[in-house]
């Protein structure tokens, strides 16, 4: 479970992120859509501990990211915008690094590694060095990197960027998976029809606050029966209602 | 506190380092190769050509020979070798600077008269000064003519009823005092700079690689969602490349050692002190550095926006340590208490003194090795305060 509770990050005299509150609850994907800019990274990267809200907090679990990030981070699975693996190690041997990061034992880690190898469909290359992988097979490794420890929340930052149909697919698939098995799901993303095939709960981010949030049939009802034409209304909110349905 | 994210960090940017051929070639390669090398090789072409300009004879042109038959006879019999020329003014000079004469001598013709009459008599020696290799023969041929005039001059006093040791008031004695061992230390002054310099350059690129490319190859903002306070990970950093750089230092010094037993140092009148045990010391003397040059190349490297602006500064910076070295060398240091105060100054200091075969203090080893280490933790303590921040992700 995760909540943010008036999020606010500047850089500089850039304000980012303007008093963002939300909540994503397990069992459920929860999709943070908005234009590029909106704020929806330093959003996230607040809610996994790497950058400290100015003013606000954030709860993993309950446990807020700013008195305990340490412990916090134990509960939370990552994957960051561009999903960055080690060239130099092999798909298996970076699974288990963050594996002994979170502090399991040899034999866990490895079980573990060889478990998400499956889970993946990373049988192929998972004992060649990450340098000549393809976008697919990054983010495949840098995925089962973030679930090595089963963490009860998972956040991905723009997950489907650079990625072709069917790893795109495959994505879609195990996302619910970590759905049913009662994870708590958070992802990025700038593209409505991903969130539309997705999410069971949307918070629409533009300007650094959050302008919608509920689920699909909550936010269509407010902007339009599709949700591109809700997601267009609420960003020019003076201008679009006339729209309607199609 | 729980040291196992130190230590998962530093296994993997280890493991991962011996897989990327940069490190492993700087590491194990380029600094323990190429320095031992090229010092050895020039230690051996300074040898040989010493030896070939000793036993060679000293080839002098003369212009008009036949004017002092007496003063070539008395070259001729102290291992000059006369050749026969007939050049005039320019051509002298044209000869020395295409070099078919290195040196050439030009009697006047007015020589043997000036002598008969005891008046100076004046000899011209070409010569060029810039050709350093030639000093040798120029400074012989002057001091032989120089001694066949005091001959004359001995005969003229006798002839004057003048007792000739009277007046040579002053009579310089040289004494060398220069050991063996010292002498080689002229020769063997560019070791200590580069097997610092390799050592740091061992532990370069795993430096850039685990902080400025990590970075830019995304994957530090996972790391750094991972439970390991985030110094921690800094430290794991710095220690795997601390490991590389006692790997370099290591092969280093044991290349220096097995290359200069292969030289014929002893030739020169030269020996260094470079045995196993030597080689020790020397490796000790330098280890405490390990961690000052580690975090200090971390911290530089972990201010880079990026893998090349990382690898530019670097270049640079590696270089300043060493810069106390230069000076030392200009100044002509000696070991001191308050020296080994200072990083790299006090470990070449101490070095040198090895090399020398001196006593070495203990006092000042214990100095050099506290004070460096103190600053090697202070700077892991900046890099861990730097790590913290979050400008660190760019």
């Amino acid at each position: 479970m995760l909540e943010a509770r008036g999020l606010y990050k500047s850089f500089g005299k850039i304000a980012a992120v303007r008093g963002v509150s939300f909540g994503a609850r397990d069992g459920q994907i929860t999709g943070l859509l908005g234009p590029n800019g909106a704020g929806k990274s330093t959003t996230l990267r607040m809610l996994y501990t790497v950058l400290k809200p100015d003013q606000g907090d954030a709860f993993i679990d309950g446990l807020s990211v700013i008195a305990d990030p340490l412990a916090a981070r134990r509960s939370i699975g990552v994957l960051s915008h561009g999903a960055g693996v080690y060239n130099h190690l092999t798909a298996r041997e970076n699974i288990a690094y963050f594996g002994e990061l979170h502090g399991m034992s040899r034999s866990d880690r490895n079980a573990r590694a060889a478990e998400l190898v499956e889970l993946l469909e990373m049988q192929e290359f998972a004992d060649r060095l990450a340098k000549g992988f393809s976008q697919g097979q990054k983010l495949k490794t840098a995925l089962a990197r973030a679930l090595v420890h089963r963490p009860k929340n998972v956040l991905l930052d723009e997950p489907t960027n650079g990625l072709d149909v069917m790893a795109v697919r495959g994505l879609r698939k195990l996302l619910a998976q970590l759905r049913d098995a009662g994870h708590c799901v958070l992802f990025s993303s700038h593209v409505m029809q991903e969130v539309e095939q997705l999410c069971d709960e949307v918070v629409v981010i533009a300007g650094g606050q959050v302008v919608a949030a509920g689920s699909l049939a909550e936010i269509r009802a407010r902007g339009g029966d599709r949700l591109e034409d809700a997601f267009v209304a609420l960003m020019e909110p003076g201008e679009v209602k006339s729209g309607g349905a199609p | 506190m729980n040291l196992r994210g130190i230590w998962a960090v530093f296994r993997k940017e280890f493991r991962e380092n011996l897989r990327d051929r940069r490190t492993l070639l700087s590491a194990l390669v380029f600094g323990p190769l190429l320095g031992p090398l090229l010092v050895s090789g020039l230690v051996q072409f300074s040898i040989s050509h010493a030896e070939e300009q000793s036993d060679e004879n000293i080839k002098l042109a003369v212009t008009h020979a036949e004017r002092a038959p007496n003063l070539l006879a008395y070259m001729t019999a102290r291992g000059i070798d006369i050749v026969k020329v007939d050049f005039d003014e320019a051509g002298a000079r044209q000869a020395v600077v295409t070099q078919t004469h290195k040196i050439v001598l030009d009697i006047p013709e007015d020589f043997g008269a000036r002598l008969q009459e005891g008046q100076p008599a004046p000899v011209i020696l070409y010569s060029d000064s810039s050709r350093a290799f030639d000093r040798g023969g120029v400074g012989r041929v002057k001091w032989l003519a120089s001694q066949y005039g005091l001959e004359i001059a001995q005969l003229r006093y006798l002839a004057a009823g003048i007792d000739p040791i009277s007046v040579l008031p002053i009579s310089v004695q040289e004494v060398d005092v220069s050991t063996p061992t010292s002498r080689s230390v002229i020769v063997l002054n560019a070791m200590t700079y580069l097997v610092l310099l390799s050592m740091l350059a061992g532990g370069l690129y795993l430096a850039i690689d685990a902080t400025a490319g990590e970075r830019e190859r995304g994957s530090l903002e996972v790391l750094l969602t991972s439970p390991v306070p985030r110094q921690h990970l800094i430290y794991g950093k710095i220690f795997a490349a601390a490991a590389y750089m006692l790997i370099s230092l290591v092969l280093t010094v044991t290349m220096f050692s097995v290359a200069m037993s292969f030289v014929g140092l002893e030739k020169l009148g030269a020996s260094a002190n470079l045995g196993p045990k030597a080689a020790t010391t020397l490796i000790a003397c330098c280890a405490p550095l390990i961690l000052f040059g580690a975090a200090y190349l971390s911290i530089i490297s972990g201010f880079a926006k990026s893998y090349r602006e990382a690898q530019t500064y670097l270049g640079l910076v590696i270089t300043i340590p060493t810069l106390p070295i230069m000076f030392a060398g200009l100044l002509g240091l000696q070991a001191k208490l308050g020296l080994m105060f200072v990083p790299f100054l006090s470990q070449h200091l101490l070095m040198t003194t090895v090399v020398r075969a001196e006593p070495i203090e203990p006092l000042f080893v214990a100095i050099s090795v506290l004070s460096t280490l103190t600053y090697g933790v202070l700077l892991m303590a900046l890099a861990g305060k730097l790590y913290k921040r979050e400008g660190l992700l760019g």
